[in-house]
């Protein structure tokens, strides 16, 4: 066979592979409606909302407290890693002595690869019998949101350094020859043109912590109820997931599906945002 | 406040945090290895759980976590690479389907780990008819590494220096000869790094395995069987067995050594792999 | 890796010594261009060049930077087709062949005309394979066959004596002038007739540029050369015709051709005559 003959061939083949690795969001997605239909039609969306609490076997579908509970866990905690993780590059970039520094980055890589069940565990056996021992049942919203500013604070870090070290040495040069201390560099100069990066980390990390499971499914406590307090035990959307699909059935489990739905539409136009939010603060 | 001390008290404030982030970095790890060393062992790698884990070892679930990255490697690859291949060599810049397919793979990497839990659950394991299986595990995770893996192959790929594009379409060689010999091998780093990288978090996945590949923790016997992937061993010990809090520990330690050498092997591969390419 | 026993060659180039190679004076014409016109979307980069590229002969291209002197190089091998936005108009004949003819199969008109380019271009593979993909990619069969064929190229270029031993080396690792050479000995091992060379020793240091520049001389006669160059000492030095462009309304046109001698020195165009004077340009 000549090789332009398989060239032609070749071409066809690989479109029809990009082609399937593109189909398998519409492939999630046409699941995730299907197993969730007798709620979205049958009980219908609305009382997602509406209900007063997620008891599913007394037909109540109320995913509200719960989605509270997500959004007060993930935002703190995204706040909470995002000024740490912040400090922690500028520190690895501006403040550290090389020899720190070398090791710095090597330490957050190994930190953002260790597994969030790991983070769980530490979590469930250190983490909450202290807060327990200031506040009982140690098991809280609090928990969730240390687990989780732990766990996403690597990536923050990583990527606002790599922000950081992707601005040109110059523009630093040039403050600095204008009579700017280390802070008016680093806060004037350095992260404005660095924001770009900064803020699609931050972002990233939102979504992650808004997606995250394990973690937060070993330490909040879940129980489903909206966050009274920092100690109240919290059920997050994705534990209650996690916790529920193993006897979930017919409508309950159909429930579950629509609530893993509502996740999804929140990271992906979380995720939708980030990549306006980076291409418009893109220019210095 | 003067100017001297706000200088003192941002110096002050990033110390603090770095320190922090040290603090925490050490107490984790130092607990892993305090409270796990012990009941690491040679046996510990390769006997079977007994008591429900809180005795014996770890070795079906070993075997098991291998499988399921196994099948989620050999279903990446293949689909993975083509898809980069395509997206890099045969898509103009700005041509509306390659603008969707990335498109599509970017939300794709965005949705929770639980969800396509969900999602492995209904289609593999109920309407494909594999129940809790090896294959359905992998066949899920091939599905959450499959974004990120497309991606960073395809910019290796867009990074190689075009000379070689152009030089070997003057000497009237065709674009699978030119991908084959010459383009792929020279973003392999960027390529198997990519990879790893993907096997890597896979490796960490507990929320998309537990419905989906299960929790039997028994040696399987072929990919249709149920297995527990190392992670899933660390939640139930940690949560559904008590006392199992050492034997979490341990198979912690194991799980983070596995992942610090695949990081490792992607980054000397890559290394190895550039160097051979360009210097004598 | 086996090599074949090839027979002791006498002379280091099998391409003889310089300007051994028939004459070229013969009004032969190997490329006919009629009306070429190139625009990259809606800019026009060249406008109108109509020329004659006559058979063994060295014609140098030359003008300032920007007057389209690459994109008539493209055009001739086609190479513009990797350009999305290229459009190409005009006629191009390669002996009774229409070059620009879409139907035109394309990969075999690359192997009759071979391009080198500015910056040496070896692929990341050893020094033997660089010569023998392309081989084996146009149907050259037999180890032995390719091995004769490639180690005749690196003779002609000069390159034998100094690879010989070290053929599965990285080609990477050789010098500028060496890779160059390296080039164009794995554009000859296809044994074409025409020759596209856009300033191939602009990029080398003036030894090595000497060493290229020797053996294009030599390819005279065997090969139709067509060289873009900015030195003008070199043009004078090596070519048989010359062909002058420039930019009129920032579009690239051809200003003067005719044999190299004469344009130089009595050119008809005061433009040709402020350019080679270094008056302009």
């Amino acid at each position: 066979m000549s090789r332009w003959r398989i060239d032609r061939l070749l071409s066809l083949l690989l479109a029809t592979l990009a082609g399937g690795a593109a189909l398998i969001l519409l492939l999630v997605l046409a699941f995730l409606v299907r197993e969730a239909w007798p709620v979205l039609s049958g009980i219908g969306w609305v009382r997602l909302v509406t209900d007063d609490g997620w008891y599913p076997l007394e037909n109540r579908f109320g995913l509200l407290p719960m989605l509270w509970a997500t959004l007060a866990a993930g935002v703190a905690a995204t706040v909470l890693a995002a000024t740490i993780g912040l400090a922690s590059a500028i520190f690895a970039r501006f403040f550290a002595p090389p020899s720190v520094a070398r090791l710095y980055r090597p330490m957050l890589a190994l930190l953002a690869g260790i597994p969030s069940v790991v983070y769980g565990l530490w979590g469930l056996t250190v983490l909450v019998p202290l807060i327990a021992r200031w506040q009982p049942p140690g098991a809280s919203l609090l928990a969730a949101i240390l687990i989780l500013a732990l766990m996403i604070l690597p990536t923050v870090a990583l990527t606002s350094l790599s922000a950081l070290n992707a601005v040109p040495g110059s523009l630093m040069r040039g403050a600095a020859a204008l009579g700017l201390t280390r802070r008016g560099v680093v806060l004037g100069v350095a992260v404005p043109a660095a924001r770009a990066g900064i803020l699609g980390g931050f972002l990233l990390a939102a979504a992650r912590a808004l997606g995250e499971t394990m973690a937060v499914l070993m330490v909040a406590g879940n129980v489903v109820q909206n966050p009274t307090g920092l100690f109240a035990p919290v059920r997050v959307l994705t534990a209650n997931i996690a916790l529920e699909m193993a006897y979930a059935t017919g409508a309950h489990r159909a429930g579950l599906f629509a609530s893993g739905l509502l996740l999804t539409l929140v990271v992906v136009v979380l995720a939708g945002l980030t990549a306006r939010l980076v291409s418009n603060t893109a220019h210095v | 406040m003067s100017r001297a001390l706000q200088d003192r008290l941002f110096t002050g404030a990033i110390w603090c945090c770095a320190a922090l982030v040290i603090v925490a970095f050490l107490w984790l790890l130092g607990d892993l290895a305090w409270k796990g060393v012990a009941h690491l062992s040679w046996s510990f790698l390769t006997d079977e759980p007994g008591n429900a884990g809180r005795s014996g070892g770890i070795g079906p679930i070993l075997v098991s976590t291998a499988l399921i990255l196994g099948v989620a490697s050999v279903v990446a690859i293949p689909l993975g690479l083509g898809a980069a291949i395509w997206l890099a060599e045969y898509t103009r810049r700005g041509s509306r389907l390659g603008q969707g397919v990335r498109l599509s793979l970017d939300v794709l990497a965005g949705v929770p780990s639980i969800v396509f839990g969900l999602f492995g659950n209904a289609f593999f394991s109920v309407f494909l008819g594999l129940g809790f299986s090896i294959l359905a595990g992998g066949l899920t995770l091939a599905c959450m590494i499959l974004p990120v893996f497309i991606r960073t192959s395809e910019v290796g790929l867009t990074a190689v220096d075009n000379d070689w594009r152009m030089g070997s379409a003057a000497l009237g060689m065709s674009r699978s000869t030119a991908v084959g010999h010459i383009l792929l091998p020279a973003a392999a780093p960027e390529i198997a790094a990519g990879l790893m990288l993907g096997i890597g978090r896979a490796t960490a996945e507990t929320a998309a395995l537990i419905f989906t590949s299960g929790y039997v923790d028994r040696m399987p016997e072929s990919l249709l069987d149920s297995g527990r992937a190392l992670a899933v061993h660390i939640y139930d010990l940690s949560m559904n067995v008590g006392g199992g809090d050492s034997a979490a520990y341990a198979s912690a330690m194991v799980l983070i050594a596995w992942i610090v050498v695949i990081n490792a092997a992607a980054h000397t591969l890559g290394a190895h792999w550039a160097s051979r390419s360009i210097s004598a | 890796m086996i090599y074949g026993s090839g027979a002791v060659l006498a002379s280091p180039y099998t391409l003889g010594g310089v300007q051994s190679g028939p004459a070229c004076c013969l009004p032969d014409p190997h490329l006919r261009i009629e009306n070429l016109s190139v625009a990259y979307g809606s800019t026009t980069v060249l406008d109108g060049v109509s020329l004659n590229l006559y058979r063994g002969c060295i014609t140098a291209l030359i003008g300032p930077s920007g007057c389209g002197k690459t994109s008539f190089l493209s055009t001739l091998n086609r190479l513009t087709d990797l350009v999305p936005e290229a459009r190409v108009s005009g006629r191009i004949w390669m002996d009774t062949i229409d070059v620009l003819d879409p139907g035109l199969e394309v990969q075999g008109l690359r192997r009759r005309i071979g391009m080198i380019f500015q910056k040496p271009n070896p692929f990341p593979l050893s020094i033997y394979r660089n010569l023998e993909l392309p081989l084996r990619e146009h149907g050259v069969r037999g180890g032995e066959v390719r091995f004769r064929k490639i180690e005749a190229a690196l003779r002609d270029v000069g390159l034998w004596n100094e690879v010989h031993d070290r053929l599965d080396n990285p080609a990477m690792a050789l010098s500028g002038g060496q890779q160059q050479r390296l080039c164009i000995a794995r554009a000859l091992v296809l044994e074409p007739e025409i020759l596209l060379m856009d300033e191939p020793c602009s990029a080398l240091d003036p030894m090595s540029s000497d060493v290229v520049e020797k053996l294009i001389l030599r390819l005279r006669g065997r090969y139709t050369v067509v060289i873009v160059t900015h030195n003008l000492a070199q043009a004078r030095r090596i070519a048989n015709y010359a062909a002058f462009f420039w930019m009129k309304e920032r579009v690239g046109k051809l200003v003067e051709f005719g044999r190299c001698q004469p344009l130089f020195e009595t050119p008809v165009s005061p433009l040709t005559a402020a350019y080679v004077s270094g008056a302009a340009g």
